[in-house]
């Protein structure tokens, strides 16, 4: 569905207390250049006069706001946890492995509702979650990464007559569904990582096209709302059914550009644990992370957790569009899947699906000094649904490894927390890594797995640091 | 009248301008560039997807977005794009 030009992205209000005057001035630059070209219709300013007022307005006008970085490093306690000023690296929450013009573009912004998060791109909005917010399992709404293909994002006001249908050619019927005809069905809660399937692809060497995220397009929450299956079931699933076609609210800002739309194998579309979440940790879903609804696909990448889900089609037939048979793809075979995607595979490549087994170090980070008395290895492990059974942590880049200890379990989909003890050091640099073993013996690759798009890095880190 | 405004304003915050967004590099095919890749995205993708392609790869995604994402670019206007990306953030402009 390409949705009507109503309040996009460019509709967020102002953010409050922009601190910088002159932020503020080119906010309002902003504002008056986009009224001449339609904003407020929900586009952005970029169709008209190319000039380089115009290319300012367009990289402001997103009511972002922009936090200068030592500031955002006190504020999340960085500058205090490194001990002082961080030496190794000017931009320690970067990794050193990205694209230095990456590395020149990223900054801390606040978005809507959010806290401060890594702005890579602004229109559309691509902002990762902080390395710090993944010492724990469960990553906090407002930490939560955001990630949109297409620029045309329904506002909380256009969201407010939502509506879900369910139908297709291999449906019985057509219904359409209410937040209160889901909130009456059979309510689910299941705690899953929501992982971009690019998520690492700056760190690719060498580098490939894309949205060069560092660590942060992933996070893990609990997500609550019907079965999937119980609403296919308002439609009646016919025996011809071969895949749920998804679509949501937002769209291309260009009638041209190809909707944002994506299909599940019928076999995944009926799993218990496949879900239209409604609640997101225990609140309703942030707006840019899907309000009201999304599908929840516990195992897999995100690009199949439709956001604003707005049409369920069951089909006969395979999704024909360039987001499943162009876009997200890997070499065939390359990487392990339990349940192949048999009607979207063809003989040199499958679509992306299942998450490979991963690890993060989310404390030391890049660049710290750390006391010879010894610190505390902090991240979390996580796979594609089998479970974690073990993380070690390496001190040496990857020479020898120690077994970490595991927190809490929050189910198979699930972050698990590690934590590891050095104990005493001797002066100078240190290598630090982690790496994660699933419940089938899967662990993490110890070189890339090179793919055109950038996808399943799980090459375990060397974060450089030094005892002093 | 717009970019007087955005001179000053510019020239009198040096701590903003240094922790805002770098500005597009200027060169042959600016213009052409602003005007229309702006349609659809920020020009923040250009600048974090450098300094490492190759003319090839930016041959690929100007490609990628006149036949796949429908961008409104004529093969002159095209060729202006792919001119500009290259000789400023293609793998020859690394600083």
């Amino acid at each position: 569905m390409v949705p009507a030009l109503v309040g996009g992205y460019g509709a967020f209000p102002a953010p409050l207390g922009l601190p910088v005057v002159v932020g503020a001035a080119l906010f309002g630059v902003g504002i008056v250049l986009g009224t001449g070209c339609g904003f407020g219709t929900g586009r952005y300013a970029g169709a008209a006069a190319p000039d380089l007022a115009l290319q300012v307005s367009s990289e402001t006008v997103s009511g972002v706001y922009q936090m200068n970085r030592r500031d955002l490093l006190a504020s999340i306690g960085a500058v205090a946890l490194a001990g002082g000023p961080a030496t190794a690296a000017d931009e320690p929450w970067l990794s050193p492995l990205l694209p230095d013009g990456t590395r020149a573009e990223a900054r801390f912004s606040r978005l809507p509702g959010k806290k401060p998060l890594i702005q890579l791109t602004d229109r559309p909005p691509n902002f990762e979650t902080p390395i710090e917010a993944f010492r724990t399992a469960i990553t906090p709404n407002d930490r939560f990464f955001v990630r949109y293909h297409l620029a045309n994002i329904p506002s909380t006001d256009a969201l407010k007559g939502w509506r879900l249908t369910v139908g297709g050619d291999a449906a019985e019927r057509e219904v359409a569904l209410s937040h209160a005809d889901l909130d009456a069905l059979p309510q689910v809660e299941v705690t899953a990582v929501c992982q971009c399937a690019g998520n690492r692809r700056g760190l690719f060497s060498p580098h490939v096209p894309g949205v060069q995220w560092g660590y942060g397009a992933m996070g893990c929450a609990t997500w609550r709302g019907p079965r999937l299956k119980d609403v296919l079931a308002k439609a009646g699933v016919t025996p011809g059914a071969l895949e749920v076609w998804l679509d949501g609210q937002d769209g291309p800002v260009l009638p041209q550009t190809p909707d944002f739309r994506k299909s599940l194998p019928m076999a995944k579309a009926l799993e218990e644990r496949v879900i239209i979440a409604t609640a997101m940790n225990g609140s309703p879903l942030p707006h840019l992370n899907g309000f009201p609804a999304r599908i929840v696909v516990p195992g897999w990448t995100a690009t199949y957790w439709m956001k604003h889900v707005t049409a369920i089609e069951v089909s006969s037939k395979p999704l024909d569009n360039y987001w499943i048979h162009k876009s997200y793809r890997v070499p065939a075979g390359m990487f392990a899947v339990d349940l192949p995607f048999l009607t979207q595979n063809d003989e040199a490549a499958w679509p992306v699906t299942e998450i490979v087994v991963n690890s993060l170090v989310a404390y030391p980070i890049e660049g710290m000094r750390l006391p010879e008395a010894g610190f505390t290895v902090q991240g979390v492990a996580w796979d594609r649904g089998h479970g974690i059974r073990r993380a070690d942590v390496s001190l040496d880049g990857g020479k020898t490894w120690q077994q970490a200890i595991l927190g809490d379990d929050f189910g198979p989909f699930a972050f698990r927390a590690f934590s590891f003890k050095t104990g005493k050091l001797p002066l100078g640099p240190l290598i630090v890594s982690s790496r994660a073993t699933s419940n089938a013996g899967e662990t993490q690759a110890e070189t890339l797995r090179s793919n055109p798009a950038g996808y399943h890095n799980n090459v375990p880190q060397q974060i450089a640091v030094t005892v002093a | 009248m717009f970019r007087v405004l955005l001179a000053s304003l510019l020239l009198s915050a040096p701590a903003f301008a240094a922790d805002a967004p770098p500005p597009m590099r200027p060169g042959p095919g600016l213009g052409v560039f602003l005007g229309k890749c702006g349609i659809c995205h920020t020009y923040a993708y250009i600048r974090m997807n450098s300094t490492f392609l190759p003319p090839n790869g930016w041959l690929a995604e100007v490609t990628k977005m006149r036949k796949a994402y429908g961008a409104p670019v004529s093969d002159e206007d095209a060729a202006q794009i792919l001119q500009y990306l290259e000789s400023q953030y293609g793998v020859s402009a690394k600083p």
